[in-house]
């Protein structure tokens, strides 16, 4: 009996079972498939309300990089109002702390979704995506009527900064939307105690950290030893303030020798010198955290750090402590920029993938993100200062985040900043472990500037780099 | 005939499923990733260029690739000597080490059996946040602490570059050991236990009792442990990008293969070089391989 049900069952379910997996291959393929790009459908009309022609009943999926700032202000804050505007458009949500993993693969398949935040340590590289032409152009979004007021552009209400750090190949493509004032933190409340005044030059910081140090009491200064781009940082605004901007324009542009200039030298002595003499004990070996901790637990007086930290450090800080910040000060009396030149750099990082479904959708929910209440109330809520002019005004600022605030318009136009560490990525980590080694002593200045100058070297010998201007 | 007949679609049947499995989820990975080694991918775009062999010309230059594979070759060396020596010890002891007459552990050795085990028993990702902890710099490490009270500095475990190595391979050691222990003390227990008591009737002490019973029985499973500590050694990531400074660091130090392919696949986005790092590691792996099972030849002894 050949043709018995009993037979072909088996027979059928065996077959099944060896195909199963093989449909499977279709979908393990790790090499990437060219599709065709997800169908723009033609937006809708636009109007002065509507910049983008933002259309209805088009989804938008918005991805926030979970980290200091948390997601509650993309969904309590920035949906709400975008939401008000468009009740048709329904907001997916998400929020991880491992974008690149997640969100990788996504462009890979050719359906990337409409806004990321793409910041943290597991950011995507932006130069690969604008390399690959991943990012959409939002010019549009900055000669866009602003949100609060239809007469000004976009372009008008936001710090100039973000603008040229957006730009990848002459593309304005990524908004920048906090503010990150470097400069060294202190508690107020110790300072005052003790009786220790912030210094205005360098002779006068060394002498404020031989006073800490003989005081007993704690040590003068640390770092985040783990991660030495904290470190890195002060040195190279330094550098800058010594000799002038172009000197942090040239490495950049990995000019040749633009790592070994005198001003370069001065300011790698001069911390190698503080690493020699006044660092906490243990430093090398402790990440941001636990210096942060040790500071707020007085057990250190200062440390170099980003207008994020009041915010990171928000469960460990005594009330009373007081954060405070001042510049990086004179080194001599001919430094090319004035006392109070800040570095400032915009951050938290947003993009539109030109790739997504809805593009107009996530130009205009950048829009909304850009006006003056949402960034107000976002500064308000992660204590930090963004990149909307104007948005701190009449607000409830914490200690440290009125400080930066204050050091920011007090600096006026002297502000610097550099760009290679997210153009160069294989620089970073290089100049990440020779800083470690010069302040540990292992290096001297001069190798430690010749050996990332080499590597500035490979990198812009290696053609499968691209190469950014500036 | 017929017979033969339902025999092959009986085992075709069984093998279809995982030969298919297999095919699809690793010998495919395989072949593709060799592919994607030879294009300029880097991991966003769906239209790589092929650029032929760029990537492994680029890789000979690689000055901290070679610093990598130093430390796997390093550890290639260390880690299984380190652990088989102690493995064996331990194992030797739990089991014929007991002073007394007769053949058995020494006092407690039910116990220690468990204690040696817990360290395999804890997630690599666990271990590894737990000894930073450990060698943290500060009063707040499990080592420092002690040494600081004495009044000596603190040693930099993790940050001092001289040391993090060892840091590293200390970490492995002290995760490996337990398994091996367990593994050696079941080839031990295949052991007729009339060979050691005839042994020591001869008046065998516990050293020529290791050296002369059981070292020679044991070493088909010596063989195996080595070839296992050897595809640790090389394939070893997850301690080293968890627990040292910068992934690999300080100044690199510590780097191994793993890490950096992981680091120029998803921190640089050069998703075709690290393409290219991989399949220069599964070279170094198969020949590891294919070197051991060769050099460890030997015949069998019979009992």
């Amino acid at each position: 009996m050949p043709n018995t049900p009993h037979d072909i069952t088996r027979r059928s379910l065996l077959r099944a079972a060896a195909l199963v997996p093989v449909a499977g291959a279709l979908a393990a393929c790790a090499t990437p498939q060219a599709q065709a790009p997800a169908s723009s459908a033609s937006p809708a009309a636009t109007s002065a309300a509507n910049p983008f022609g933002v259309a209805d009943g088009k989804p938008l999926e918005v991805w926030i990089f979970d980290g200091g700032f948390g997601q509650d202000y993309a969904k309590n804050i920035h949906q709400p109002l975008f939401k008000a505007k468009y009740p048709k458009v329904e907001i997916k949500h998400n929020a991880t702390k491992e974008i690149t993993k997640v969100l990788q693969p996504r462009f890979a398949g050719g359906n990337p979704p409409e806004v990321i935040d793409n910041s943290g340590a597991n950011a995507m590289d932006f130069g690969a995506l604008a390399q690959d032409g991943q990012l959409a152009d939002l010019g549009p979004l900055l000669d866009a009527p602003s949100w609060d007021d239809p007469n000004t552009k976009v372009r008008d209400t936001i710090d100039p900064a973000v603008i040229d750090l957006g730009t990848y190949d002459g593309t304005f493509s990524v908004v920048g939307y906090v503010n990150y004032i470097h400069g060294i933190w202190y508690s107020q409340k110790v300072f005052k105690e003790n009786g220790w005044e912030t210094p205005k030059t360098w002779d006068e910081f060394l002498a404020l950290c031989e006073t800490i140090k003989k005081s007993g009491k704690m040590a003068a200064f640390t770092y985040a030893g783990k991660h030495p781009q904290y470190l890195y940082e002060p040195l190279l605004t330094m550098a800058a303030k010594i000799g002038g901007n172009e000197v942090l324009v040239n490495i950049d542009n990995l000019e040749d020798g633009a790592w070994t200039t005198e001003a370069m030298k001065t300011a790698a002595t001069a911390w190698a010198e503080i690493g020699a003499k006044y660092l906490m004990e243990g430093t090398a070996g402790l990440d941001h955290v636990q210096t942060q901790t040790a500071q707020n637990k007085n057990k250190v007086a200062m440390l170099p750090c980003g207008s994020w930290l009041e915010n990171e450090q928000k469960t460990t800080t005594p009330a009373d402590f007081e954060y405070g910040m001042f510049p990086i000060p004179d080194f001599t009396g001919s430094d090319k920029l004035p006392y109070g030149t800040l570095h400032s750099q915009p951050s938290e990082n947003f993009i539109v993938p030109s790739k997504s479904a809805n593009p107009q959708a996530g130009m205009e929910y950048l829009r909304a993100m850009l006006s003056k209440k949402a960034a107000g109330d976002f500064s308000e809520l992660v204590k930090t200062v963004s990149t909307v002019k104007g948005a701190g005004e009449g607000r409830q600022l914490s200690s440290g985040a009125a400080a930066a605030t204050k050091a920011l318009a007090d600096a006026g136009a002297n502000l610097v900043y550099y760009r290679w560490r997210s153009w160069y990525l294989q620089l970073d980590d290089e100049v990440k472990a020779a800083t470690g080694e010069l302040m540990s002593g292992r290096l001297k200045p001069d190798a430690y500037l010749e050996r990332i100058q080499k590597k500035a070297d490979d990198i812009k010998g290696d053609s499968s780099i691209k190469k950014y201007k500036r | 005939m017929f017979n033969s007949y339902r025999r092959g679609l009986f085992i075709t049947a069984f093998l279809a499923a995982p030969v298919t499995l297999y095919l699809v989820y690793v010998i495919s990975p395989y072949i593709q990733a060799f592919y994607i080694a030879m294009t300029d991918w880097r991991g966003v775009s769906a239209t790589p260029t092929f650029v032929g062999l760029d990537n492994f010309v680029r890789l000979f230059s690689d000055r901290i690739f070679w610093k990598a594979v130093s430390h796997n070759a390093a550890l290639l060396v260390l880690l299984p000597l380190t652990t088989i020596v102690i493995a064996l010890f331990f194992a030797f002891l739990l089991n014929v080490g007991s002073a007394g007459r007769g053949v058995g552990g020494v006092a407690g050795s039910k116990f220690y059996r468990v204690v040696f085990f817990f360290p395999q028993v804890l997630a690599v990702a666990v271990v590894a946040v737990l000894f930073q902890q450990v060698f943290r710099p500060d009063g707040s490490g499990m080592l420092n602490g002690p040494l600081m009270a004495l009044g000596a500095r603190p040693v930099g475990f993790l940050s001092d570059p001289d040391i993090a190595f060892w840091s590293v391979l200390g970490v492995m050691v002290w995760q490996a050991v337990g398994f091996y222990v367990v593994l050696f003390s079941a080839g031990l227990a295949s052991i007729p236990r009339d060979m050691f008591e005839a042994a020591q009737i001869d008046g065998a002490g516990r050293l020529s009792l290791f050296f002369r019973i059981t070292l020679p029985l044991l070493w088909d499973t010596v063989q195996v442990a080595w070839v296992y500590l050897g595809i640790l050694a090389l394939d070893v990531f997850a301690i080293v990008w968890v627990m040292t400074d910068q992934h690999g660091g300080p100044d690199f130090s510590t780097t191994v293969m793993a890490a950096e392919i992981y680091r120029n696949a998803f921190q640089y986005f050069r998703f075709g070089y690290a393409s290219a790092l991989g399949v220069v590691m599964f070279f170094f792996t198969i020949g590891f391989a294919i070197l051991s099972l060769r050099l460890s030849r030997r015949e069998r002894i019979e009992y």
